[in-house]
């Protein structure tokens, strides 16, 4: 077997063990002390009834990956424009802080009656909620990322007789990616547990939505389909993120071999 | 005469650090001519780093002027090449790229540099082989060690071809052996480069080894308080270091910064 090969399986083998082993016990707890469906219905039960709901079920989880994404997207726009201003300057940093964490103390779920009254029910509250709930982290992490920047490294590049603008791209900005890169794996999650939230009580189409409507009608094992979708929504959209970092901030991991 | 390459006219500095007023220099006056090593001695914190970044332009003098070939000092300029005390190298970029990275930054080199990439490359390598990493330029900093990473400083403060190359110390953080050996590969770049070096150090066996004048500060606020030409053949070796001359060279110095320090 190739070193790449082995180092390949080294890296897929040990979560994939993992979750095989989690929804066996997941099924194998539920059969041992007889749950009741309604309850805890086991995984191949919810299995089943996606493959029963597969065609309700894709658009729906289509409509809440869409303002996921565009949620993060604006997130990531506006969390990298207001970490970089803080980071860069301290004013801005002690102005703005307070206020920051302010927002982000707010339950984002106490908002979604307030954004439904503004915009009315549907797309637009979802994706403000996947925004507002996956912000935070990124702001503060370039915020970080930048703000610790060897002043050592600055100088190197001022003595050059560098702008401020090259300065951030030659220093400031590849200094504060693995930051970014590490804030945009929590914040891709939180984005996807945003649209979901809203879309529970405000929206007419979403997993959220179709959650709601199965617990309503007692399909107990559809809102677990709906529940795992996400799930690996989820996951696959960290390892694209998890992969740009491997590519992008390499350098920042050394030889570790995570 | 010829206008000096680096002259500073009555320099004072002062600044506050943490709230409380530094009086860092006082009134110092120095010329250093054109293709000369220069090195800068005295007690540790007084001032000699701040006058390297009074040259540099990375600071305003508070009083006196600062100029190279006669102009005032405003800012950082292209003319002039740092390394620092720590080699401060990016550790996202390779050996070969931090050497480049002045290149990507002052003109002419900058709007040439995507365009003439494979002969400035080529000139990195050349100055990595001068300096012995013949093949590092592609390792990352992490795997060179302390004094490897410094000679890619110093090739990183070379590759523009400044006329002053200014160091902080640059060798300070090193051990014994690889200082000594540097100082041979610093005496050769000098020499094959024929700018005008200005370094600052605490260790006066360097600043003789290398140096044409050595400059003795006092404590703060620093001002010059003692020159010695230092006469000795080039190219020097490390065996010259047990000469009698240079012994004396160095106690000579050496006692004048004991009677600073009282």
């Amino acid at each position: 077997m190739s070193e790449t090969m082995r180092l390949r399986l080294q890296s897929f083998v040990p979560p994939v063990v993992a979750i095989v082993a989690f929804i066996a016990a997941w099924e194998l707890g539920c059969l041992v002390f007889n749950v009741d469906e309604f309850v805890l219905p086991r995984p191949s039960v919810a299995f089943a009834s996606y493959l029963k709901w597969q065609t309700a079920i894709w658009p729906n989880a289509l409509q809440t990956l869409m303002t996921t994404v565009i949620g993060f997207g604006l997130a990531i726009a506006l969390g990298v424009a207001l970490g970089a201003v803080i980071g860069y300057s301290a004013l801005m940093y002690r102005a703005l802080y307070p206020l920051l964490i302010a927002f982000n103390s707010v339950p984002k779920a106490a908002l979604v009656p307030v954004f439904v009254i503004w915009f009315g029910i549907g797309t637009i509250p979802a994706v403000l909620i996947a925004f507002l709930i996956s912000f935070f982290p990124i702001a503060v992490n370039v915020a970080t990322g930048i703000a610790t920047v060897e002043p050592e490294l600055r100088d190197v590049l001022r003595s050059l007789g560098a702008s401020q603008f090259d300065i951030f791209r030659k220093v400031g900005f590849p200094r504060s990616a693995p930051y970014f890169f590490a804030s945009l794996k929590v914040a891709i999650t939180l984005a996807f547990v945003g649209s979901v939230i809203a879309e529970l009580g405000a929206s007419n189409n979403g997993i959220g939505n179709m959650m709601v409507i199965a617990s309503s009608r007692f399909e107990v094992p559809l809102v677990f389909a709906g529940l795992i979708v996400v799930a690996v929504m989820g996951i696959a959209l960290y390892a694209v993120f998890a992969l740009l970092e491997r590519r992008l901030a390499a350098w920042a991991y050394r030889s570790r071999t995570v | 005469m010829a206008i000096p390459c680096v002259e500073l006219r009555n320099v004072s500095l002062r600044y506050h650090s943490d709230g409380k007023p530094v009086h860092a220099l006082e009134d110092v006056s120095l010329v250093v001519e054109q293709g000369e090593f220069v090195s800068i001695a005295g007690p540790s914190g007084c001032g000699k780093t701040t006058i390297l970044r009074l040259i540099s332009g990375l600071m305003p003098a508070t009083r006196g002027q600062v100029c190279i070939d006669g102009q005032p000092v405003a800012g950082p300029q292209k003319r002039v090449g740092m390394a620092f005390q720590n080699p401060s190298l990016l550790p996202w970029r390779s050996a070969l790229e931090n050497v480049l990275l002045p290149l990507e930054v002052v003109q002419p080199h900058r709007a040439q540099f995507s365009a003439r990439r494979k002969t400035y490359e080529e000139e990195a390598r050349r100055l990595l082989h001068i300096v012995g990493l013949d093949g590092f330029a592609d390792k990352p900093p992490y795997q060179l060690s302390g004094g490897m990473q410094q000679r890619v400083a110093l090739c990183r403060a070379l590759i523009h071809q400044p006329e002053i190359l200014l160091l902080d110390e640059p060798f300070a953080a090193l051990d014994a052996f690889t200082r000594e050996e540097l100082w041979g590969v610093l005496q050769e770049l000098w020499t094959a480069r024929g700018c005008t070096v200005i370094m600052v150090t605490h260790d006066l066996r360097e600043a003789v080894f290398l140096s044409n004048h050595v400059y003795v500060m006092s404590k703060r606020p620093g001002t010059i308080v003692y020159q010695q030409v230092i006469d000795l053949p080039r190219p020097r070796l490390l065996a010259g270091t047990f000469d009698p001359r240079f012994v004396d060279y160095v106690r000579q110095i050496y006692d004048k910064i004991g009677e600073v320090r009282q």
